[in-house]
């Protein structure tokens, strides 16, 4: 399995060399939805808290490094951990909420939601950084700013991110975290009565996973140089942000990266099969099919399958 | 009210109301170090509740609670076990797409916080209880006897000073039974307390060095296994009053 | 349309996240009628509830069916994945641009004293009340309507007496979704309405469902207005566009302060 994980990474390194820019583009959103889904992963797949409003990360993390390059001049690559951490910030806050007022399953998903659109309708009428217009940042290609010429460099960072997005959720899961995390999944209540506190850790998964994805929001910005608040803050891109690791196998290390192989090729076919009309919704049906697909026959994922037709259990 | 020392557990007053129910009421009993405490009473007389409420799940409304010299009242229930008292479920409660080891490292990581250690741990607590040839099957799969032996041995890995035991044997053949008497004085021999709710009677007679009953929320009668098995009172509770004068079989 | 999803949800405490989308098919199914076959949507909302009562039933048949018993997020994700799939059929159906429905009563107004009125949101208020009185009675008077209320209060109870539950839940789904279709058609003459519009749809009715009470009839139908009222007064305060930020600070309150809502019963 090891080797296998190896010589993955090292094709995935050689790629660019020989894809043409299309495929190299179809492979960054390959690898950076994966790191969305990876850093959703941690608080929604391992602490089991689902949340369907982590769009509302990404357009904080996004529009904080935006704002900052563009009216003060700093460096995304500094503004990314500002955005992050403002993400952190408001991930704190309806963490606190959710998690003290025992907000579960259903309800929590409501609360994420409802904050994703409050940051999505504040900005749209927030002229300042451009309302419904949205918000541009011009093309200059200096690295200093995060902007690129070549469209492999952006290819590296994305695969970057996933890799690092991966090697921290795996760590996580080797230790206690990870383990009390499962735990408070399967079973908040006895979690309590053997000492965990589910409270802080459910906090902690909420941090962590908020500011990855706010981190991730400055690779938004400066890949897409636009940032559109009903597209940056708005439910379909926090389902982009959730379908993967479902489908993949959500709880899993290996479980975002599988989904978004799958979901990100099916999306792009799609687009250009029902591509004609000008909607590129039609990939959404496809979507739709698979999460029910999923939700009746594989409710753990792909990935856990997959392993169970190898015939292993997973070595914790 | 100060707290007497060399007690582990004192419990003065304690009263806790659900809507019109009062289901627990002016509760008071303290337990010494070494000992096996039996809670007994009919259906529904408060011994659950009052098992919440001393491991923090539940807050009583009035009265308090000193675990070890400390006062327990408020303290979240990780907090509770942290201090060193544990408790099992009534339904029992596994993880049920962890293994049982898995299941019991849990309990382990609260006292070593290297999985490495936990498991280790987990791995004799899991032997010691007899589940050793499970160790690695989901937990969802065992036999509700080997549920409830998981349940305890997951308390047991969090090394308590006192583990509260909410029936235990409730639906486990006389054999089983058996095996949890002979484990459960053990762990008391061991040095563990225990306060033991349990329908059987035979179980806590024999385990129990001191016996409190409980009817419809009160303490009723507080004594040694003898003394409490025949007293009039006890015998009204569970079977009635007509039971009370009736001559002996 | 509210008091559908409180239907559904009380019954079979399944949260029917497709619910706006539902609704939106219900608004195009309309606009068909009236364009195709020159029927009023005052009139042809009936056949609007009726289709989607077929809908609701089947996907309840064969879908949710399946996962009554499953943890709350599996179905959570399943009406998630019809929501899509929903949406985005109608998106390939009809395209994505605003529909409107022209009704012979779009153009009429009457006075009320010092106020306007436009006539065709008179009869979209009177006949939605008078449907909610229709469903109240129903779920009181009526056997069936009792069966789904106990089936709703105990569903192991009722499995007991000899319930056929699953047929029962059916029903439920299927005249949830019956209202909302006609939701969608008595509305259509008043709003324009796109496939992406569903999900809007579907955190509306949401926001009011929670704020009246899961599971309650009169929760809902107040829900309903209140959120209405609170809208409009925002429109006015703030801004039109500022609107939907009420209705969502006032779900935010509501979920952390009294989830159960003002009439709700709480979920065990």
């Amino acid at each position: 399995m090891r080797w296998l994980a190896a010589a993955a990474l090292a094709i995935l390194l050689v790629l660019p060399a020989v894809l043409d820019s299309y495929a190299v583009t179809v492979f960054i959103f390959i690898f950076f939805y994966a790191f969305l889904g990876q850093a959703w992963n941690i608080v929604g797949g391992y602490a089991g808290q689902l949340s369907a409003g982590h769009a509302a990360f990404v357009g904080i993390g996004a529009y904080t490094s935006a704002v900052l390059s563009v009216q003060a001049g700093l460096t995304p690559w500094v503004g990314m951990f500002v955005g992050g951490v403002l993400s952190a910030a408001l991930g704190t806050v309806v963490g606190y909420l959710g998690f003290r007022f025992g907000l579960r399953g259903f309800y929590f998903v409501l609360l994420t939601v409802a904050f994703a659109e409050v940051c999505r309708i504040v900005t749209l009428n927030t002229d300042a950084v451009g309302g419904a217009l949205g918000y541009y940042i011009t093309f200059t290609g200096n690295p200093r700013q995060f902007q690129f010429q070549d469209n492999r460099a952006y290819y590296y960072i994305a695969l970057a991110l996933m890799l690092a997005a991966t090697g921290i959720v795996a760590g996580i899961e080797r230790r206690r975290f990870g383990a009390y995390l499962i735990a408070i999944r399967e079973d908040e209540g006895a979690c309590e009565a053997l000492g965990v506190n589910t409270f802080l850790y459910k906090m902690l998964a909420m941090v962590v996973s908020s500011f990855l994805t706010g981190v991730g929001g400055t690779f938004y910005a400066f890949y897409l140089f636009s940032l559109q608040p009903n597209a940056v803050f708005g439910i379909p891109l926090s389902v982009e942000i959730v379908i993967r690791p479902i489908v993949g196998g959500a709880g899993t290390v290996l479980g975002p990266i599988l989904g978004s192989f799958i979901l990100s090729p099916l999306a792009e076919l799609s687009r250009i099969y029902f591509g004609q009309g000008g909607w590129s919704g039609a990939h959404l049906i496809a979507y739709g099919l698979l999460l029910i697909a999923v939700v009746l026959f594989l409710p753990q994922g792909a990935y856990p399958a997959l392993r169970r037709l190898w015939g292993r259990m997973p070595a914790r | 009210m100060s707290a007497c020392p060399g007690r582990l557990l004192e419990v003065s007053g304690i009263s806790k109301r659900f809507g019109g129910v009062q289901a627990v009421r002016d509760l008071s009993f303290d337990m010494g170090r070494g000992e096996v405490l039996g809670l007994i009473g009919p259906n529904g007389a408060g011994k659950t509740t009052a098992f919440n409420l001393l491991s923090g799940f539940l807050i009583p409304d009035a009265g308090e609670i000193h675990f070890d010299g400390r006062p327990i009242v408020g303290v979240k229930p990780h907090a509770i076990c942290r201090f060193g008292l544990a408790r099992t479920f009534q339904i029992v409660r596994p993880f049920p797409h962890l293994s049982v080891l898995e299941n019991v490292r849990i309990g382990a990581l609260a006292r070593h916080p290297r999985m490495a250690d936990a498991r280790g741990k987990a791995r004799a607590v899991i032997d010691q209880v007899g589940l050793g040839p499970r160790a690695d099957h989901a937990a969802a799969g065992l036999t509700l006897a080997e549920r409830k032996r998981l349940e305890l041995a997951r308390a047991l890995a969090t090394e308590p000073t006192l583990l509260l035991l909410d029936e235990v044997m409730a639906g486990l053949n006389p054999t089983e039974i058996e095996v949890l008497v002979v484990l459960i004085r053990g762990l008391n021999a061991a040095g563990v307390s225990i306060l033991l709710i349990e329908h059987n009677m035979r179980a806590v007679m024999t385990l129990s060095h001191r016996i409190v009953v409980l009817n419809f929320g009160e303490k009723i009668v507080e004594g040694e296994p003898a003394a409490v098995a025949n007293h009039p009172r006890v015998v009204e509770a569970y079977l009635g009053e007509e039971y009370v004068h009736a001559p002996a079989p | 349309m509210a008091v559908g999803l409180t239907l559904i949800f009380g019954v079979m405490r399944v949260v029917n996240f497709a619910h706006g989308d539902m609704m939106v098919w219900g608004m195009y199914l309309a606009w068909m009628l009236a364009t195709r076959a020159g029927v009023d949507p005052y009139v042809g909302f009936i056949a609007c509830a009726a289709a989607l009562f077929a809908l609701g039933w089947v996907v309840q048949r064969l879908l949710v069916d399946r996962i009554v018993d499953a943890p709350h997020e599996m179905q959570i994700l399943l009406m998630l994945g019809v929501a899509l799939v929903l949406e985005n059929g109608a998106l390939v159906v009809f395209g994505p641009d605003p529909q409107r429905v022209r009704s012979p009563l779009r153009a009429a107004t009457i006075w009320f004293g010092p106020v306007f009125v436009d006539v065709a949101r008179l009869v979209t208020f009177a006949l939605a009340m008078a449907l909610t009185l229709a469903l109240y009675l129903f779920l009181t008077r009526t056997d069936l309507g009792r069966t789904m209320r106990a089936a709703a209060d105990n569903a192991y109870g009722a499995l007991v007496i000899g319930t056929d539950v699953r047929r029962v839940y059916a029903v439920a789904f299927g005249i949830g979704a019956a209202c909302v279709g006609a939701a969608g058609a008595l509305v259509s003459p008043i709003l324009p309405f796109q496939p992406a519009g569903g999900l809007s749809l579907s955190v509306a009715s949401f926001n009011i469902v929670i704020i009246g009470g899961m599971g309650s009839l009169p929760g809902a139908f107040l829900g309903g207005l209140l959120v209405s009222v609170a809208e409009s007064m925002g429109a006015v305060f703030l801004s039109p566009s500022m609107k939907e930020l009420v209705s969502f600070s006032l779900l935010i309150v509501i979920l952390l302060f009294r989830p159960a809502g003002l009439f709700g019963r709480t979920t065990t």
